[in-house]
């Protein structure tokens, strides 16, 4: 019973503050969307608008749950768990430091890269359920652009598996130990780029929105949903951009690990700063990009998607992957030595 | 050569960075939202709004009946019926402006002889009953009354140019 708590309270240390997080970067995107087009953003609710995601958050809360009469009402509700459940079940293996994580697998690589890949069935069943045009057309252009780059984020997710010789996200880390130039992003760079370019792919976001399209079918998958269940989809999208911010930063840059390790002074400087500090730092500049992404490039033509995905992800990665298998055999210093 | 060079440049990302560069400077650039209702946009002394008819400082109305405005009138806003009063002028007995035909043209200020109708800096009113879209002698003779000192110093400020 005891036992049960602790687990309990184990999971609501993750997710209190996690759900704290994609309200206010629904906030920070608003605010610096605005910046970037030189106006200000909300400002109205509460001191400088810091109450506004608290707001919405009501106001989505009483409003109706509309349900199509021709819709299929199970899938329709069951839809948004779909998508919100994996966002939330992959932080389990999420190391914040050395120490600090909930299920330390062996294998959680394969398992984030699992439930990523599962969230996109909340779309598709949203699509499909909602029994629309439009949301039709938005699950379908999600299942298509998910087939061409999970391949992509897989082959880069197998770069990591092959310069850290392991599955556990806390030994990937802990294998680029040695200061910035060691972490994986320098010898993995075409792979860090591919998988945050896909990544952005993943969770559905400018430039790789067309799932949504406003300009072309309305909102896509959600075009049918409204009050919490569109809220929901909409904390997943949130919950899986910090995730893949956070999986960047611990694949590529390092995770905890302090910027300025092996360097001297500055590096017995900055010892007394947790790594967790460092993680959410990392983690939060790629947060920031995902929005700096969104404020400048319009979407991409449905087939120039395709095209990125196919005919220059995949053969980018393979390449690499030889490269990177030539790297390791020949144990490259100063990364695979 | 130039075919390497756009691959080289597509492959690192050139242009995309570029674009992320400009966005980024702007998220420091002065901002220029104007928050409209404690802050107001400048506005010209020639600012085309609610309509007024005017007095002379005597409180006698300008209108002369002239009708040159309900001639020029592109929309057809303005009807105008007149008769000769007591004294023996020429006076307006109904002067209606339909602010729903009204495209605020500033063609009937233009018009006016005697200035007697202007259209005021004024712009912040609404309508709450049908009907409230025309603007009566009575409405618009006070409007005049009460923005008379703007719409003075609006004439004089313009003056020069007229």
């Amino acid at each position: 019973m005891l036992e049960l708590l602790i687990i309990f309270a184990k999971i609501a240390a993750i997710v209190a503050p996690l759900m704290l997080g994609v309200a206010y970067l629904t906030y920070a995107e608003r605010k610096l969307i605005g910046y970037m087009q030189v106006r200000l953003g909300p400002n109205r609710v509460g001191p400088k608008g810091w109450g506004q995601p608290i707001a919405d958050a009501l106001k989505l809360l009483f409003k109706e749950i509309v349900i199509p009469s021709s819709a299929d009402r199970t899938l329709f509700l069951l839809a948004p768990v779909l998508a919100i459940g994996p966002s939330l079940a992959a932080w389990a293996v999420i190391p914040f430091d050395d120490h600090l994580v909930l299920a330390n697998i062996d294998a959680s690589l394969l398992y984030i890269l699992a439930l990523t890949s599962v969230g996109v069935y909340g779309i598709i069943v949203a699509g499909w359920a909602s029994n629309s045009k439009y949301a039709f057309l938005g699950a379908m252009r999600s299942a298509a652009q998910i087939v061409a780059y999970e391949i992509a984020m897989g082959f880069a997710l197998v770069g990591v598996l092959m310069a850290a010789h392991s599955l556990n996200l806390r030994e990937i880390v802990l294998a680029q130990s040695g200061g910035i130039w060691h972490w994986y992003w320098l010898p993995l760079l075409p792979l860090f780029l591919v998988y945050l370019i896909s990544g952005v792919a993943e969770t559905n976001r400018a430039p790789f929105d067309v799932a949504e399209g406003e300009s072309e079918i309305v909102a896509g998958f959600h075009v049918e949903y409204s009050g919490m269940a569109f809220a929901v989809f909409f904390l997943a999208e949130y919950a899986n951009i910090i995730l893949i911010s956070m999986l960047v930063t611990l694949l590529f840059w390092g995770g905890w690990l302090s910027p300025f390790e092996g360097i001297p002074y500055l590096g017995a400087l900055f010892a007394f700063v947790p790594g967790l500090v460092w993680l959410l730092l990392k983690a939060s500049f790629f947060a920031f990009s995902f929005l700096w992404f969104r404020a400048t490039f319009p979407r991409y033509r449905y087939d120039q998607i395709m095209r990125l995905g196919w005919k220059v992800f995949i053969p980018v990665t393979i390449v690499w992957l030889v490269v990177l298998g030539i790297a390791v055999v020949a144990k490259l210093p100063p990364w695979f030595a | 050569m130039t075919k390497l060079w756009h691959s080289f440049k597509s492959l690192f990302l050139w242009e995309l960075l570029i674009g992320m560069r400009l966005t980024g400077r702007n998220l420091f650039a002065r901002k220029i939202t104007v928050q409209y209702p404690e802050e107001s946009a400048p506005m010209s002394p020639r600012f085309r709004g609610l309509h007024a008819l005017r007095r002379y400082a005597n409180g006698e109305e300008r209108c002369i009946a002239c009708k040159l405005c309900e001639a020029v009138c592109p929309a057809l806003a303005i009807t105008i019926d007149s008769e000769q009063r007591g004294d023996g002028s020429r006076r307006t007995t109904r002067y209606d402006i339909d602010l729903f035909k009204c495209i605020f043209c500033g063609f009937c200020e233009e018009a006016c002889p005697v200035d007697s109708i202007v259209e005021t800096r004024h712009y912040e009113y609404h309508f709450e009953q049908r009907g409230e879209n025309i603007m009566t002698k009575d409405k618009l003779l006070a409007i005049g009354d009460k923005f008379e000192a703007q719409i003075a110093a609006d004439r004089t400020a313009d003056a020069r140019y007229r």
